[in-house]
């Protein structure tokens, strides 16, 4: 059997093949590129994005590359800066939804009966309402803050991990080297440890990057609708809601959608090409086609 | 000579899956093609048919009645496939659409190839389905593959290729699948049906036994290339060439007796 | 030689929702002794894998009794395995390894069970005659032989008073076949233990097993030594069993064909569940049951 040095990390030999689509490079490039716009804007960006001495509604040009707000403040400092609080904060809400929603869900998929039902009623019941309306209801309920829009996301993010972890978990808890684990004494707890959750994490990992997209949008939106961070704050869906005010000054809410809408593509081309990586017989077809 | 198969090389990838094949059949008798996984004996049957994967590169010559199929434009291969030359495969749980009735599956068939009417289609479908031994052929021709067990829809797999009268069939593994009572019956069939219509017959199969209940002509395959041909009982008996005398001695029974 | 397993007048139910009940296994007696290899043959739907399941307790049994070394063989439940003497070796290769954890670990598992602190994953692996240094790598990167054999060390490495085989060749290419089987015996009787290998391949199984019985549609119709079965079948549907195999002698003889289908476990023939397939039927056979052995058929009745 060949060796292939990337197999040994555990990845399947097939991802460089994936990889190399134009979709999944821009991807990569859109998402690096902000990541380093998140961590390095404080020394990046021209202005303070608090300081509210500049001209007032400056149309975009060499000075203020995308203009400036009603208060005076640099747009593009402002979306730099956004970057800190809006991509750290999705991202550790992607990771808690899927922390918590797959635990639960794996523990409903395999020890099934009673633990299944409740909480699988409970993953219905958040099911039956829109996304949006409740997340509004959660966040108007609690108070309007970005923590707890953070946590109104996250109410109603959970059970789709739930879901797609439970079902995966079903049908790995039925596999032989499962069942040849129990045989040789491994407890329950071991057994969903080592030999099932390690096995379901590819398409759950698919879905988290496929997932950043939407719950940054559901974070801007309910800061749009005032829920979520409170001014000045510099995150990007407040931004579009003031930038509203002034829509004839259209650089104020343009730009922090774009921002919102690279991201958001870029996660989701990663989401795919991951998506395709995985699945062996997309994968497969790729890797034919390039031949 | 019915279809001569000649110095048939087959690339994929880079890699010679097969390296110079060469094969007859003659109508009204069966070849058996033997050999292990990788040898290349379900790529042979699959080159004629021209059902090779994606990025495959084929040299060498496979002519039916002196035709060269392997040049053959899409449109007159897609005649010959059925029409001429007829395939059934391994397993019979996939080899048959699972939403269309039996009878259904049958009459496409022939009303494609053989431009026949509906009427007319269906009395052949239910004339197929009695020479391959269903039992009840009107009432099967409206059921679906699923409500059959293994061994009837290799059966309907038979009548499915036998639809429209080809001159060749290409069997890969008919029977492997199958309990040995079931695969009896099916080896009995298609025993039968050579001889009864003159199919010239290859059918490509690891288990030796299978192939010396049924087979006329036996050619061994290795590494992409046949390693030694010749009667049944020859060379099932006196093989010539080292593999095979491998192959026979690593039968369970051989250790046995 | 002492019995370690004994099944007795075992029925496994199988239920679908809105269908009748299935006894897929109903009514199946037999012995394994320790050191003995007992051959478990039969064809789809006959029932021998369900038993399989049953005897390491992933099936429940809805009647009669499995005990090993006398003691109940409870079902897999949600707390830890304690008859840890039973290991089973499963038919797909490609799913009876972790395949997200290294060879070696997942032989270690075994040797913890067993409390063996002196042999190393690599040991076994010789033992099933593959180099030490694959108890590095991961499964995707063997064959679906080689992963059987490491399957087969993994149970072995808890070193089992019985092992059983839930058909562990027919997912293998014809030449690992006979190899693998043979491996199977070879390791087995040498540790003392017993080995209850299910196949449908009844060419296999002559070759490894001293005692072969034979299931139709749940229950078993004869048991006996490998060799008198062989040369002499007395139940009809061994007879018929027998005669299906092709024998690869060149002399182009197409083996017997046994007519008819088998039929739904859901709805067994009454009487003999052989006899409507039966070249020897007989009046009693379509009304009473062969309840007795060792061959379970009223031309043998109990005398």
């Amino acid at each position: 059997m060949r060796r292939d040095p990337l197999a040994r990390k555990g990845l399947p030999a097939r991802l460089p093949q994936a990889w190399r689509q134009p979709l999944a490079v821009s991807g990569v490039v859109i998402a690096a590129a902000w990541l380093v716009i998140a961590v390095a804007a404080p020394w990046l960006a021209p202005h303070d994005p608090l300081a509210q001495d500049l001209p007032r509604l400056a149309p975009p040009g060499p000075e203020h590359w995308f203009g400036t707000d009603q208060l005076g403040r640099d747009v593009l400092s402002r979306v730099m800066h956004g970057a800190r609080v809006s991509i750290p904060l999705t991202m550790a809400l992607v990771a808690m939804s899927l922390l918590i929603g797959g635990l639960l869900g794996a523990c409903a998929g395999y020890f099934g009966r009673w633990v299944d039902e409740t909480i699988m009623r409970l993953a219905d019941l958040v099911f039956a309402f829109p996304t949006v309306i409740l997340a509004m209801v959660v966040a108007a309920a609690l108070g309007a803050s970005l923590t707890n829009a953070v946590l109104a996301v996250l109410v109603v993010a959970w059970p789709a991990y739930a879901r797609v972890t439970r079902g995966l978990v079903l049908g790995v808890r039925e596999r032989e080297f499962v069942l040849s684990g129990r045989l040789l004494g491994f407890s329950a707890w071991r057994s969903l440890r080592v030999d099932v959750l390690p096995n379901v994490t590819g398409p759950i990992l698919v879905l988290a990057t496929l997932d950043i997209g939407t719950a940054l949008l559901l974070l801007s939106g309910l800061s749009f609708l005032g829920l979520g961070a409170k001014p000045p704050s510099p995150e990007w869906g407040a931004m579009v809601s003031s930038g509203v005010e002034v829509f004839d000054s259209w650089w104020v809410a343009t730009f922090p959608g774009l921002a919102i809408l690279t991201v958001v593509l870029a996660f989701n081309f990663l989401g795919d090409t991951l998506r395709d990586a995985l699945d062996p017989r997309t994968a497969r077809a790729i890797k034919e086609r390039a031949l | 000579m019915t279809l001569a198969i000649t110095d048939l090389k087959v690339t994929i990838g880079g890699k010679d899956v097969l390296r110079g094949v060469d094969l007859t059949l003659e109508a009204g008798r069966v070849h058996g093609l033997a050999g292990e996984s990788g040898s290349g004996k379900t790529m042979t049957g699959l080159a004629v048919l021209g059902l090779l994967p994606h990025g495959s590169r084929v040299t060498g010559s496979v002519a039916l009645e002196g035709r060269e199929l392997l040049t053959l434009p899409a449109k007159e291969l897609n005649e010959v496939r059925g029409g001429q030359v007829a395939m059934v495969f391994q397993d019979p749980a996939t080899s048959l659409h699972p939403m269309l009735t039996v009878g259904r599956q049958l009459t496409e068939h022939m009303r494609h190839h053989l431009r026949v009417g509906k009427a007319e289609a269906r009395e052949r479908a239910v004339e197929l389905l009695r020479k391959v031994r269903i039992p009840g052929p009107e009432e099967a021709c409206r059921r679906y593959p699923h409500q059959f067990s293994g061994g009837m829809r290799q059966r309907i797999a038979i009548a499915v290729a036998l639809a429209c009268s080809p001159k060749v069939l290409i069997a890969d593994e008919p029977t492997t699948a199958l309990d040995v009572t079931v695969q009896a019956g099916v080896l009995r069939l298609l025993r039968g049906l050579c001889d009864e219509l003159g199919l010239a017959v290859l059918l490509v199969t690891h288990d030796l036994g299978v192939m010396s209940a049924v087979a006329d002509e036996v050619s061994v395959m290795k590494d992409g290339l046949v390693v030694e041909t010749g009667p049944r009982s020859r060379v099932l008996r006196e093989p010539d060439h080292p593999y095979t005398r491998t192959l026979l001695a690593s039968l369970p029974d051989a250790e046995v007796s | 030689m002492r019995s370690l397993l004994k099944i007795d007048d075992l029925v496994v139910e199988h239920r679908t929702p809105g269908r009748p009940v299935v006894r897929a296994v109903a009514g199946a007696s037999l012995e394994v002794r320790a050191g003995e290899v007992v051959g478990l043959v039969g064809e789809s739907g006959c029932g021998k894998s369900t038993l399989a399941r049953a005897v390491v307790g992933l099936n429940r049994a809805a009647s009669g009794s499995i005990t090993f070394e006398g003691e109940p063989v409870t079902p897999l439940g949600l707390r830890r395995r304690t008859m840890t003497g039973v290991q089973m070796v499963f038919q797909d290769p490609y799913a009876s390894l972790n395949p997200r954890r290294r060879v070696g670990d997942q032989i270690a598992d075994g040797l913890r069970v067993a409390g063996d602190t002196a042999s190393s994953p690599a040991d076994l692996l010789e033992r099933v005659g593959l180099p030490r240094d694959f108890a590095s790598r991961h499964p995707h990167e063997f064959s679906g032989g080689q992963r059987q054999r490491i399957a087969i060390a993994r149970a072995l490495a808890a070193r089992p008073r019985l092992l059983i085989g839930d058909e562990p060749i027919s997912a293998l290419d014809a030449s690992a076949q006979s190899q693998v089987a043979t491996l199977m015996r070879d390791l087995a009787v040498s540790s003392g233990a017993g080995l209850l290998f299910i196949s449908h391949d009844l060419s296999v199984v002559r070759l490894i097993a001293d005692r072969i019985a034979v299931m139709y549609l749940g229950r078993i119709v004869e048991v006996g030594d490998t060799a008198e079965v062989w040369a002499d079948p007395r139940h009809p549907y061994t007879r018929a069993l027998l005669g299906a195999i092709p024998k690869p002698d060149g002399m182009g003889v197409l083996p017997a064909e046994l007519p008819g289908d088998v039929p739904d476990p859901a709805d067994p023939p009454s009487g003999c569940r052989f006899h409507p397939r039966c070249p020897l039927v007989m009046d009693v056979c379509r009304t009473k049951e062969p309840e007795f052995g060792p061959v379970a058929c009223w031309l043998h009745g109990p005398s």
